[in-house]
């Protein structure tokens, strides 16, 4: 149930006493009414209005840590259905599957492609961060296979609705591993295993009435620490689930629902790479927590991690890349120099249509503030000044023996000061657009 | 206590464009919920992209089409057959003054025999230099009459030529260009129906991204733009919305890169099929309505993830 901030103030002494950090008891109240502090900031509101209030301020989804170590991650938290609302705070996993029915060649064959996948994008190491092991007959080969899962530096997720083979697993596989799972027949052992191990645990069913009922079973035994499976016989009932499940948490404050999701893509179209790519995009947009694929090679990692890492961006913080001059294209010291801002969209159009042209050029990009072009030099941020020092303190001019420097079209006006300041470099006087850098560079290469 | 479904009300709905005459016309639109959530309409219909200028189209589609891509009507017809398209969008670069300049009546006529060869409805896109596409899009909204076509796509500065010849005196739909921006998006389409072009004729290119270039922008506008049509029954943003992603999704480095320049990458067919794959999904999600794509394989796996979702 929502609290109005009038409730919670009604219950703190009115005396402005500030220990909470707050200028007023109202301003406090207000914050606390939207989950934005916790009550206990308060030292005077009675112990029994906190209890009472602390349920009922509680975020609407709660954050499960699962992971150790370096590996730890946090998912849900999420306070919003879409990102223009607010922001999403915590990104999706990807994970893929292996299995103890697999042969060792097999099994290295994918874990030699796993660490494969691994490199680094605007300043963010992109990986798949959990491995699921499914059991199919061999405990002592499947809990080897977790360990070893676990000791590669990747969260592993038990597969299986046997609370035995579980309990040997997860004993190997570290804190904050994910036991997957819990169904309405084994809830009770399942869950004895997951608080032992103080482990994740999972919970799958076969409708999401189903689901709902067995959560709050789960919630009755002591255990909040879940995710919950949206379903992996059906896409529809997949994609239903997890927007449902997701909407009755945050719209509906439906608590028992308020906990991280897990699709298992892999089986909602098995052997189809390209439908899988399809469904794990989706989910990455409409509330998949974990997201587990067969594989995951560059054809799928590069633009599903691309994307997740734009959705996952605070909308009120733009995207920058790195200010440094880059190259493309090989250049050989003897290449043109383009100018643009340090915001990673403006950065990205240009560096794709550098790319394009084929022709070899370094791209200097100073600190403009992470603001568009017209923007950074509306506000300063990209004037000539801005340009010249960077040009000087990068030392561009012993990268290349070209003089030529090239200015976005928008910023035109700039081109006089600018050769003022660097009167060795030829300030050029480049395209509005973005697009046109292809031809623009072929000519003045040719 | 029970589970008890959080519905959201909306008072809005969609409306229904349809594309193309007699059996091979299909519509779009038509939902009065979020993609894929209400009972009835949303349907993505899935669109296959080719182009009179294919010089910087990856090795892989010289391959798949062979001498078929220098004849554009054979091109589309096999375009169509391989990727089971519900319709199919020209484009006809070529008439970019930058580029080949290639005359109105030329374009036109390639876009005929498109049309021609063809059995799903068609799409005819523009070089997108606004003064050269007022001219030919007008051309083909007349040489076209009676297909039902979508010109694709009116800007704010060839609107009243486009919006006037294509929605109004040769009964074509238009749609409305905009740069991922919901106030851009509203504002051209109260633009084209103030000229006079009915809003059933009207469908949105709000513009898109390739996933990891900025993509956070396309899916922020397309979530406002809906939630503006059904929440607020905002009259001027209840068009379908269009999206070609193929353009984008292959002019990233991800894409054209060739095994030679990121060997660690792999295959490059199947990287640009990846980031199509992932592009288009996640506009579909999103609320396009019809969604472009250049390779056919991209093609069926978002047909399958369209019909997987509606089940």
């Amino acid at each position: 149930m929502a609290v109005k901030g009038l409730d919670i103030f009604k219950l703190t002494p009115k005396t402005n006493c500030k220990e909470c950090g707050f200028p007023t008891c109202m301003a406090f109240s207000m914050k606390a009414a939207t989950g934005g502090v916790p009550i206990e900031k308060c030292p005077y509101i009675s112990e029994e209005s906190k209890e009472l209030l602390s349920e009922a301020t509680a975020p609407p989804m709660k954050s499960i840590k699962v992971g150790a170590g370096d590996a730890q991650a946090t998912l849900g938290g999420e306070t919003v259905l879409f990102r223009h609302e607010k922001t999403l705070v915590n990104k999706n996993l990807f994970a893929i599957e292996l299995s103890d029915a697999m042969s060792d060649a097999d099994v290295d064959a994918a874990c030699a492609k796993l660490q494969k996948v691994n490199y680094e994008r605007i300043g963010e190491m992109m990986f798949v961060e959990v491995v699921a092991v499914r059991f199919a007959s061999d405990a002592a080969k499947f809990a080897a296979l977790v360990k070893k899962v676990a000791e590669c530096g990747k969260i592993p997720m038990i597969v299986t609705v046997d609370a035995e083979v579980a309990k040997a697993a997860v004993a190997g596989a570290g804190a904050g591993a994910i036991i997957m799972g819990a169904t309405k027949d084994n809830a009770a052992a399942m869950v004895e295993v997951a608080k032992a191990a103080d482990a994740v645990l999972g919970v799958s069913a076969d409708s999401i009435e189903a689901l709902h009922d067995l959560v709050e079973e789960i919630e009755k035994l002591g255990y909040k620490n879940l995710v919950l499976n949206v379903g992996e016989t059906s896409v529809k009932e997949a994609y239903a689930n997890a927007v449902d499940i997701r909407t009755a948490a945050i719209k509906g404050n439906d608590r028992s629902f308020g906990y991280p999701s897990v699709v298992f893509v892999n089986k909602l179209a098995a052997g189809n790479t390209n439908l899988q790519i399809a469904l794990a995009s989706a989910f990455v947009l409409r509330y998949g927590s974990i997201i587990v694929m067969e594989e995951m090679d560059f054809n799928a990692a590069l633009p599903l991690f691309g994307l997740r890492q734009n959705i996952f961006t605070d909308p009120q913080k733009p995207m920058r890349v790195e200010p440094k001059v880059y190259e493309f294209n090989k250049p050989t010291g003897k290449d043109p120099v383009l100018v643009t801002v340090d915001f990673a969209l403006s950065y990205f159009v240009v560096a794709g249509e550098i790319e394009r042209s084929k022709v070899p050029a370094y791209l200097a990009i100073p600190d403009a503030g992470g603001y568009s072009v017209l923007t950074a030099w509306a506000a300063g941020k990209f004037g000539s000044t801005v340009i010249a020092n960077f040009i000087k303190e990068a030392d561009v001019a012993s990268l290349t023996t070209s003089r030529k420097l090239i200015l976005p079209g928008k910023v035109a006006v700039l081109q006089g000061d600018l050769a003022e300041l660097l009167p060795e470099w030829e300030v050029i006087v480049g395209p509005n657009e973005a697009m046109q850098l292809p031809k623009f560079l072929r000519d003045m290469q040719a | 206590m029970p589970y008890k479904k959080a519905e959201q009300k909306f008072s809005g709905k969609i409306n229904v464009c349809e594309i193309g005459v007699g059996d091979a016309a299909i519509s779009i639109g038509g939902e009065n919920s979020l993609p894929f959530l209400g009972t009835e309409g949303f349907k993505t219909a899935v669109g296959i992209a080719i182009s009179d200028v294919t010089d910087e189209w990856s090795d892989c589609f010289t391959t798949l089409y062979g001498d078929d891509l220098k004849n554009p009507a054979a091109f589309a017809k096999a375009a169509v057959e391989k990727s089971g398209a519900d319709f199919l969008l020209i484009k006809l670069e070529s008439a970019d003054p930058n580029g080949a300049d290639n005359s109105v009546e030329n374009c036109v006529a390639t876009a005929v025999a498109v049309e021609a060869a063809i059995n799903v409805p068609l799409v005819v896109e523009g070089c997108k230099n606004a003064e050269k596409d007022a001219k030919l899009l007008e051309k083909v909204a007349q040489a076209l009459e009676g297909k039902n076509v979508v010109l694709f796509s009116a800007v704010e500065d060839n609107y009243k030529t486009i919006g006037a010849a294509g929605g109004m005196a040769y009964g074509q739909k238009v749609s409305a260009e905009s740069a991922v921006d919901i106030n851009l998006a509203k504002q051209l389409n109260i633009l084209l129906t103030q000229l006079g072009v009915k809003s059933k004729d009207i469908i949105m290119d709000v513009g898109t991204a390739a996933a990891g270039y900025g993509f956070e922008y396309v899916a922020s506008t397309m979530d406002r733009i809906r939630l503006a049509a059904l929440g607020q029954n905002d009259e001027a943003l209840q068009m379908p919305i269009i999206t070609n992603i193929s353009n984008e999704a292959w002019g990233v480095k991800e894409a054209v890169s060739t095994i030679e320049d990121a060997p660690e990458w792999g295959d490059q067919e199947a990287r640009g099929i990846g980031m199509e794959v992932t592009t288009a999904s996640a506009c579909v999600v999103g609320g396009s309505n019809a969604i472009i794509v250049r390779h056919p394989e991209s093609a069926k796996a978002i047909k399958a993830l369209v019909a997987g979702i509606i089940g």
